[in-house]
């Protein structure tokens, strides 16, 4: 420990004085493999928040490191992040898309003492591996419980089958899903896990019809595979006003929407963000990342992104430029601010992000189908964490 | 006609060039000090080729499941370290028994096939020991990864963020089975094993018992790349499914071909080249690094048939 | 019974798909015995293509599939012609790293043109929903899948049984330097294979976009599914690749009606188990 520290003020020591003006932000992405694409959305909306905000903060520049992890990567992600601390003395780690990589830099994070923006990693424990970590995106549970719960009382189901990908995010969607559905008096009728590089989903669909249920809920990962399982289950003769399917907002993001056409109709998904939101807010940030990025509209990748640069731009002003992990994590705390996606704040307790959860439904809306909002539950926090504090 | 004996006395004589590479492996201490985290990764992947070496440059077989037995050390080396037993070395040579003997007893499988039917069993194989690691997340941690690793302090240094102890830890191991392989490799069994390389029919007419062979070495291999992942989890504390993967056992065979198969010094110059190229690419274009490398790896074969090695190799002769 | 049969069909249908991305590969190999894992990369070629044609210039879908089918095979004639066949005396491992290199550079260009997203087409109305047949309800899409597969298969094996061309690529494939021998010329023939197995991947991956769908990282994630069907079918087989791509596709199906928690593991294990029994493939030479 000695060791580290006197090493350390070596360093410190001998880093010139005028490199101290810039504060640097290391961001951990996904930017190549199959997870490329959350990326470029996170990047993006990072890129528009300073063209629009500035790339100032209480009196120093901000400059940006960004490092590829190539996908699930932790080995890669701890090392990246111990370089970003070591070699280009960044003052702010962030980004981060893909759990294990989220929780193997938190231990950096925790080590080095440094203030660490989580931008979509939605796994509960995430937030738990280092007290200088602060999230802004969602967790699975806070989605999932809350619809669980909302689906037995205010969505009139009594029983449901439920079909997820077999990997951890799956299971936790499960988990929560039927943990909220039971608690408020529904039942559970049957389960299936499909593998997680699933390209036909016809088999689980049938066993699913085969069990003549009420309601089916299906999580699957983003990408082809929502498109995938809604066309699955219209071939299947599902039709999502006669056995209601529930999903998280995943199953029905604009492409899926365009490949299942008309056949998406009347599904109900769970989610924290969508471009329709009616707010002004909303419409100008939409507007402006229309007009920026060729028309592609911003989605839980880029909201994760704005608000963690909010985040981290606003905490900076409130330390009055001071970079150090404990200066920024009290700063973060507590944080409130209005959204593009609606009113969030930082917890104090868990440093994690409590928000309005929506429950959407596919309608057709000027020609096109869209999410639209139905139904909304405030102020969530995430449950896991809630339950692990009693 | 030198007799083999002499031959191979001949060959294993150490040359200058390996000294002085050896030497150099230990610049980065001073040299680079804020990429000792990144040199630590090349010597663990470079450990993880040569094993790959000993199989495929010089016994023929060719895997694309290799990394099943690295990430069945890696995963060892968390479980022991999650439950309590954090101690690197001790983990180390656990780790690399239990992944020899999972070795073992697939080379009995393996052994039997050749050609494409080795290649996509070797695959198989190694996509259903991940399937299985997925599925049983109880034990494995599932796709967020094994939780709680503790590794204890090496021989009192701590693994910290400047990667000093990782670094010279997986450099020692590194070298260590360096030296086993080049005792194996310059020995009569290193022969015979060119010799089922070369041809397989043939050699047990000579009398070499051939599968036994082949299985020796490819326990040994086993062991290795055991090793080599249970390095990986000591130095960054987390295991998680992507070190069984189909991306890894692909990363190492291109590695491996890169710096030139069957010539003892290809998997670690392959992972050098490749991993500094990668990092470098990447630090600047995140988005598009692969571009660069796929040219890389084109160019290499356009000018370096046989790898780097190969290549200059060939090159060494044509100017003499 | 109903279920059931529904089950086989869509896991046929799925076969036939993995078929038509894999047949070229696997007489490729078998005749010349060049490894060319950029093979999904010419299915990504033919999907994008139908993408821009379709949704972009707004031409009709299944106008788009000739063209996807065109376009592929015309990049493995150049590809063929300029870097290709600099390699046919390389050994295996060299023709692996280049081709796996040009596989990154083709994913990287699909990722700089077409960005990372997830690509949807527009199929037509026609082609969508599922009609019931004898209490069974099968999706459009999958029976136009299998007709179009069926109707390639045969034409291929017409071609291969009843034409001088497909006796010549017999020849080849059966034993190269006999063939050579007899004054066949050997690379005019494989040239003219390697397009066509080029440009049926092209076809494949216009046809798969409806159900397994496109990105920039397709050249990567269909591969190991390719190389399954080629291993297990047998090298230069065409016949092989159609049983291990059926027997594939529906094992894989049933596996996951039946066993559902079997599910991922099937696949491989059908492989495994296939290949121990039979290593040269099921229809196999060596």
């Amino acid at each position: 420990m000695t060791r580290t520290l006197v090493l350390a003020a070596a360093l410190a020591a001998a880093f010139p004085a005028y490199a101290q003006q810039t504060i640097k932000i290391g961001l951990i992405m996904p930017y190549s493999g199959q997870f490329a694409d959350t990326a470029t959305q996170m990047d993006n909306a990072i890129k528009l928040y300073v063209k629009q905000k500035g790339d100032a903060v209480a009196g120093r520049k901000i400059e940006f490191v960004r490092k590829d992890t190539g996908g699930i990567a932790p080995d890669v992600a701890k090392r990246l992040a111990q370089e970003l601390v070591v070699r280009d003395k960044v003052d702010v780690l962030a980004g981060f898309v893909l759990t294990p990589n989220a929780l193997s830099a938190g231990d950096v994070s925790a080590e080095a003492k440094k203030f660490m923006v989580v931008m979509n990693a939605a796994t509960a424990i995430i937030t738990t591996k280092s007290p200088y970590m602060a999230r802004t995106s969602v967790t699975v549970p806070q989605l999932n419980e809350t619809f669980g719960a909302w689906a037995a009382k205010k969505g009139g189901i009594k029983k449901i089958y439920t079909m997820v990908s077999d990997y951890g995010p799956g299971h936790d969607a499960e988990q929560s899903f039927q943990r909220g559905f039971k608690e408020a008096g529904g039942e559970i009728i049957g389960s299936v896990r499909f593998p997680v590089a699933n390209p036909d989903f016809s088999a689980f669909v049938q066993r699913a019809k085969d069990q003549n249920p009420e309601a089916i809920y299906v999580w699957v990962p983003g990408g082809a595979q929502p498109a995938a399982i809604g066309k699955a289950l219209a071939e299947r003769g599902i039709d999502p006003r006669k056995t209601k399917i529930l999903g998280q907002g995943e199953l029905t993001e604009d492409e899926a929407r365009r490949s299942m056409g008309d056949t998406g109709l009347g599904i109900f998904t769970v989610y924290h963000y969508d471009h329709n939101h009616g707010s002004a807010l909303n419409r100008a940030f939409v507007k402006a990342f229309n007009a920026e990025y060729g028309g592609r509209n911003p989605n839980i990748y880029a909201i994760g992104g704005c608000d963690g640069m909010h985040l981290i731009y606003e905490a900076l002003k409130k330390t009055a430029g001071k970079t150090d992990g404990e200066s920024l994590i009290a700063a973060a705390k507590g944080m409130k601010w209005e959204s593009p996606r609606g009113p969030v704040s930082i917890d104090p307790e868990t440093r994690d992000i409590v928000q309005t959860v929506y429950i959407r439904r596919v309608e057709k809306a000027g020609g096109q189908t869209v999410n639209a909002e139905y139904d909304k539950v405030e102020n969530v926090k995430d449950p896991v964490k809630a339950r692990m504090k009693k | 006609m030198a007799s083999a004996s002499g031959h191979l006395a001949a060959q294993i004589r150490w040359r200058w060039i390996e000294s002085a590479f050896w030497l150099a492996t230990l610049l980065p201490f001073v040299v680079t000090p804020a990429y000792l985290s990144l040199a630590s990764q090349i010597a663990i992947t470079a450990l993880f080729a040569l094993s790959l070496d000993l199989i495929l440059g010089y016994a023929g077989i060719v895997s694309l499941g290799h990394a099943a037995y690295f990430g069945f050390g890696a995963y060892t080396a968390g479980l022991l370290a999650k439950h309590y037993w954090g101690e690197p070395l001790s983990g180390l040579l656990l780790a690399g028994a239990l992944t020899g003997l999972v070795g073992y007893a697939t080379s009995h499988i393996v052994v039997r096939f050749r050609h494409l039917a080795l290649i996509m069993l070797t695959l198989g194989l190694g996509l259903l020991l991940h399937e299985a690691a997925n599925s049983a997340s109880w034990l494995t941690g599932g796709a967020d990864g094994l939780q709680g690793v503790k590794v204890a302090p090496l021989l009192g240094f701590r693994f910290d963020l400047y990667g000093r102890t990782a670094y010279a830890y997986s450099l020692a191991v590194l070298f260590l089975c360096f030296l086993i392989s080049r005792r194996i490799i310059h020995s009569p069994f290193g022969l015979a094993l060119r010799g089922i390389r070369e041809n397989l029919v043939r050699m047990p007419a000579i009398g070499a018992p051939s599968r036994a062979h082949l299985r020796k070495v490819y326990t040994i291999a086993a062991v290795m790349a055991g090793m080599a992942g249970a390095l990986l989890t000591h130095t960054t504390s987390t295991v998680s499914l992507d070190t069984l993967s189909f991306g890894r056992s692909a990363d190492v065979l291109v590695i491996l071909i890169l710096g030139g198969a069957g010539r003892l010094y290809g998997g670690i110059v392959g992972a050098l080249i490749y991993m500094v190229a990668r990092d470098q690419f990447s630090g600047i274009n995140p988005q598009y690094w692969y571009f660069w490398i796929g040219l890389l790896l084109i160019a290499v074969v356009m000018f370096l048939p046989n790898g780097i090695l190969g290549g200059l190799g060939a090159l060494h002769k044509k100017s003499r | 019974m109903q279920s059931f049969i529904g089950v086989l069909f869509d896991g046929f249908a799925y076969g036939m798909l993995l078929f038509l991305l894999s047949v070229g590969l696997s007489v490729t190999l078998g005749m010349m015995n060049f490894v060319n894992l950029a093979h999904c990369s010419f299915a990504m070629i033919g999907g994008y293509v139908a993408v821009v044609l379709t949704n972009s210039l707004g031409w009709p879908f299944l106008a788009s599939l000739p063209m996807a089918f065109v376009a592929a095979a015309a990049v493995s004639v150049v590809l063929e012609r300029t870097l290709y066949r600099r390699l046919y005396r390389s050994s295996d491992l060299d023709q692996c790293l280049f081709t796996i290199g040009v596989v990154f550079v083709s994913v990287a260009v699909a990722a700089y043109y077409f960005g990372t997203v997830q690509q949807p087409i527009d199929t037509p109305p026609y082609l969508r929903g599922s009609v019931e047949l004898m209490g069974v309800s099968f999706a459009v899409y999958r029976l136009f899948l299998v007709v179009t597969a069926l109707l390639i298969t045969a034409i291929l094996i017409v071609a291969l049984e009843y034409t001088r061309f497909g006796a010549q690529v017999r020849a080849a494939v059966d034993n190269q330097r006999m063939a050579r021998g007899l004054g066949i010329d050997v690379d005019r023939a494989f040239a003219i294979t390697f397009a066509l197995g080029g440009g049926l991947a092209g076809l494949g991956g216009a046809l798969a976009i409806e159900i397994i769908g496109l990105d920039h990282a397709f050249a990567f994630t269909y591969l190991v599914y390719v190389l399954i069907v080629v291993a297990v079918g047998g090298l230069g087989s065409i016949g092989g690749s159609f049983l291990a791509a059926a027997v594939i596709g529906i094992s894989d199906m049933a596996g996951k009606y039946y066993f559902p928690w079997l599910g991922a593991f099937l696949i491989y294990l059908v492989m495994v188990g296939l290949l121990m029994w039979r290593p040269a493939g099921l229809f196999g030479k060596r």
